[in-house]
């Protein structure tokens, strides 16, 4: 394996974390514009509060590993999809605050305010993800320069937006069943059904989808069945996608989540297999396609930054796993932002802690 | 206006915006390492109130520097696709390393040291904090690395049209990344002394009584009178030395020097005019400039005039800005040293205009770093990366001047409302009854 398929591992990687960890933030998030009272909203935004922020990190690494790795990906596509991007941001940036700001005054107005933008500061980046993806998966018009050719309008196209409703359907689906395993009472059994319901529209949409891209990208399915990673990724999207429903009917919603990441990340997977080696098909003609080779680093910045990942990452798993575990078990109503539990609480996290 | 302008201007707008948040909430963490420490380990609750409730004031701030620091992120790829294509091979790097190293670090601890209160262990608690404070200090390094190879390159060889990393630690350590890094990071952390002395002076303008304040009081004044010194003897200076020395058009254009010239004069104080660049009502020492700069008075000075027109920064703004940055520089080192006299004589509480003083400075700092850097990126100009790529040559050719216009009113707006939200919760918080605050007594 030569270092540029490496490196598309890793970008692989980076996103597949972002889309699994942030991706039941988002979910979570959009989630929160159907919750049927305050102290709902509060489990949901409890629920993400002590983990989003390291989530998102995925995001931004990805981001500077895709400038590191592929500068000429990073700079194409990002100033191609500019006016998209930037919504996107905007979009982010609300969320981000958001969850902070709602705790900052004792109003009702003001929290149904921060809230809203919370909630649709989830619910565009949910889509516009997908329609990013779809979009590369279709395709973009690049010069011969590989300068972008496109439009805003261009970005919205029916193909496109199919994937930003996989995404959507996607991200609720993992976010239900996250919030399933923080919550209790009423909210976790009604994040049983949603869950199946977006489970069911995702089978949908993703089925419509797969059978899209055969219409519009048919070369995403050359020689793709010759290879045996193809099938194993098959193997797992097929396995997530059995287990979550029935997992969820049986009450084991850690079983249902872990089901709904593979789900995730054998999706992804399974259209950067298709991709591989493009990173960027060119509409106008593949062989002027970004790919792996035309559009990488330097082997010599390509060698150091692994060795950066190499070091980095297991360290930033090990304490992203604690943290978790640490936080780990139901989010009850009234605990609030930043609140410390009280002393019943206390007893009890003693005693998990000593069991 | 073009699409060039309008990129330079978003560019301006956001990296401004968002540079207010950073430096406050590396030195608050550090501020937070420091009160938790001893709330934990002299099992002082006066500490642990000052760590809860400046750790408030910290989460606003940090969120607001979060979100406006994913743009940063990704505006090189969109509005700066030439440069990015240009020096992709070598910036890119330190800002995944600043992911991997520091923004995990930061995040993921920061989950645990606001929730974490009550549910782990004082010692894990307080290493939480730690860790907020290692992970933004570290980010901070990685940023300037990838700034200052803007500033200084280094360790990169030109081939395929675009600059190629050679050699990474030549890179990471190019000749101004250390003393623009322990110069900017010495600014975060006056920034925090600044925040918790002035908020810590203004409850104790309402209480003179308040053991809380007068803690925070005594915590923020010895750090700011410390941090304030280092910055100017040693940091400052070392730092406009190796200005001098590896980019001197910069260094003209700061202290105003227009002829090159042999004792060359420190100007104090002067109105900057152009074209051609020159200064007026100058009050200056004669020789100084020399002497500080290579440390003999007789020293030769480059002036403005070496180098071609087109070659050179901007005068006035340059000039202005880091002229300012100096003089807060002083009032900084004059207020927290009479501060720190009247606290060793136990005066401080009976002299309400030091506390007002203290309580006015809050933003200054801030506004020091916002000179600073202005300072820094003008006096590259009219380089992007100095003396290898054009800031003219590095926007994005694809994204016209209309879509710019969008994106620079959208966040215009978006930040306007940010900027206002933040300081009218920020002021809340700080104006919180710190007496509502339970220091925790429970075991936990």
């Amino acid at each position: 394996m030569d270092l540029n398929t490496v490196w598309f591992l890793l970008v692989g990687v980076l996103i597949s974390g972002y889309a699994v960890l942030d991706g039941f933030d988002l979910g979570v998030g959009v989630l929160h514009l159907f919750a049927k009272s305050d102290e709902e909203r509060d489990v949901h935004v409890a629920a993400i509060g002590p983990v989003w922020d390291g989530n998102e990190v995925w995001l931004l690494t990805g981001g500077g590993a895709l400038f590191a790795a592929f500068p000429v990906v990073y700079a194409t596509v990002f100033s191609g999809f500019y006016l998209a991007l930037m919504l996107l941001l905007v979009a982010l940036i609300l969320r981000a605050v958001s969850m902070e700001f709602r705790h900052g005054l004792d109003s009702p107005r003001w929290r149904r305010v921060f809230d809203w933008s919370f909630g649709v500061g989830s619910l565009l980046p949910s889509i516009l993800f997908g329609v990013a993806v779809g979009n590369v998966l279709r395709g973009v018009p690049l010069t011969a320069e590989h300068e972008w050719a496109g439009s805003f309008l261009g970005l919205l196209n029916p193909y496109s937006v199919l994937v930003g409703l996989v995404s959507l359907a996607m991200f609720v689906m993992h976010g239900a069943l996250y919030l399933r395993m923080k919550s209790e009472g009423a909210l976790h059994e009604r994040m049983g059904k949603v869950a199946v319901g977006a489970w069911a529209a995702f089978l949908a949409v993703y089925g419509i989808a797969t059978v899209a891209t055969f219409l519009v990208s048919p070369f995403l399915f050359e020689k793709v069945a010759a290879k045996p990673v193809f099938w194993a990724l098959i193997a797992l999207l097929a396995a997530g996608l059995f287990t979550i429903p029935r997992a969820t009917r049986a009450g084991r919603s850690g079983t249902a989540f872990l089901a709904s990441s593979a789900t995730i990340v054998a999706s992804i997977f399974l259209a950067a297999t298709s991709l591989y080696p493009r990173l960027v098909p060119s509409l106008g003609g593949l062989w002027n396609s970004l790919d792996i080779y035309n559009s990488a680093s330097s082997p010599k910045t390509r060698t150091v930054m692994l060795v950066i990942a190499l070091l980095g990452m297991p360290l930033v798993l090990v304490y992203t796993a604690v943290v978790y575990r640490i936080f780990k078990g139901k989010v009850r109503p009234g605990q609030a932002y930043g609140a410390e539990p009280t002393a019943a609480e206390q007893a009890g996290i003693r005693a998990v802690q000593t069991r | 206006m073009d699409a060039l302008m309008l990129a330079r201007i978003q560019f301006a707008f956001t990296i401004g915006f968002h540079f207010i948040f950073p430096p406050i909430s590396i030195g608050l963490a550090w501020m937070l390492v420091a009160a938790e420490w001893l709330g934990w380990k002299k099992s002082d609750p006066d500490y642990v109130r000052v760590g809860k409730f400046f750790g408030k004031l910290f989460a606003v701030n940090f969120a607001v520097g979060v979100a406006t620091g994913i743009v940063m992120e990704f505006q090189f790829g969109t509005n700066w696709a030439q440069y990015s294509k240009f020096v992709g091979d070598i910036f890119g790097a330190p800002l995944a390393a600043e992911g991997i190293f520091a923004f995990f670090l930061e995040s993921t601890f920061l989950g645990l040291y606001l929730y974490g209160r009550g549910r782990v262990s004082k010692g894990l608690h307080w290493f939480s904090a730690l860790m907020v404070a290692v992970g933004a200090t570290l980010s901070a390094f990685w940023i300037i690395v990838a700034n200052s190879w803007q500033q200084t390159p280094a360790g990169y060889v030109v081939r395929n049209g675009r600059a190629e990393l050679t050699d990474f630690w030549a890179a990471v350590f190019n000749p101004s990344t250390m003393p623009r890094y322990l110069h900017t990071v010495t600014a975060a952390l006056v920034c925090g002394a600044f925040v918790m002395s002035g908020v810590a002076a203004w409850h104790l303008l309402r209480d003179r009584k308040s053991i809380f304040a007068y803690k925070a009081l005594r915590l923020g004044v010895t750090s700011g009178l410390v941090f304030s010194i280092l910055e100017v003897m040693p940091f400052g200076h070392l730092h406009a030395q190796q200005v001098a020395r590896t980019q001197p058009e910069k260094f003209a254009a700061i202290e105003g020097l227009y002829t090159s010239q042999h004792h060359a004069p420190l100007v104090l104080f002067a109105i900057p005019f152009s074209p051609p660049p020159q200064l007026k009502a100058n009050i200056e020492v004669p020789g100084m400039l020399s002497w500080m700069a290579f440390g003999d008075m007789a020293a030769h000075v480059q002036g403005l005039d070496a180098v071609k027109q087109e070659d050179r920064p901007p005068l006035w703004i340059t000039f202005v800005s880091f002229h300012n940055m100096v003089a807060l520089g002083g009032w900084f080192i004059f207020l927290m040293s009479v501060a720190a006299w009247n606290i060793y004589t136990r005066k401080l509480t009976e002299r309400p205009l030091i506390l007002k003083a203290l309580v006015w400075s809050i933003p200054l700092p801030v506004v020091a770093c916002e000179l600073g850097w202005t300072a820094a990126e003008v006096g590259r100009q009219p380089w992007i990366v100095y003396k290898l790529l054009r800031t003219s040559q590095a926007h994005s050719a694809t994204v016209g001047a209309a879509e710019i216009w969008f994106s620079l009113l959208l966040f215009g707006a978006v930040y306007l409302l940010l900027g206002a939200l933040w300081l009218f919760l920020m002021i809340k918080k700080a104006k919180a009854d710190p007496g509502e605050l339970q220091a925790v007594s429970a075991h936990a």
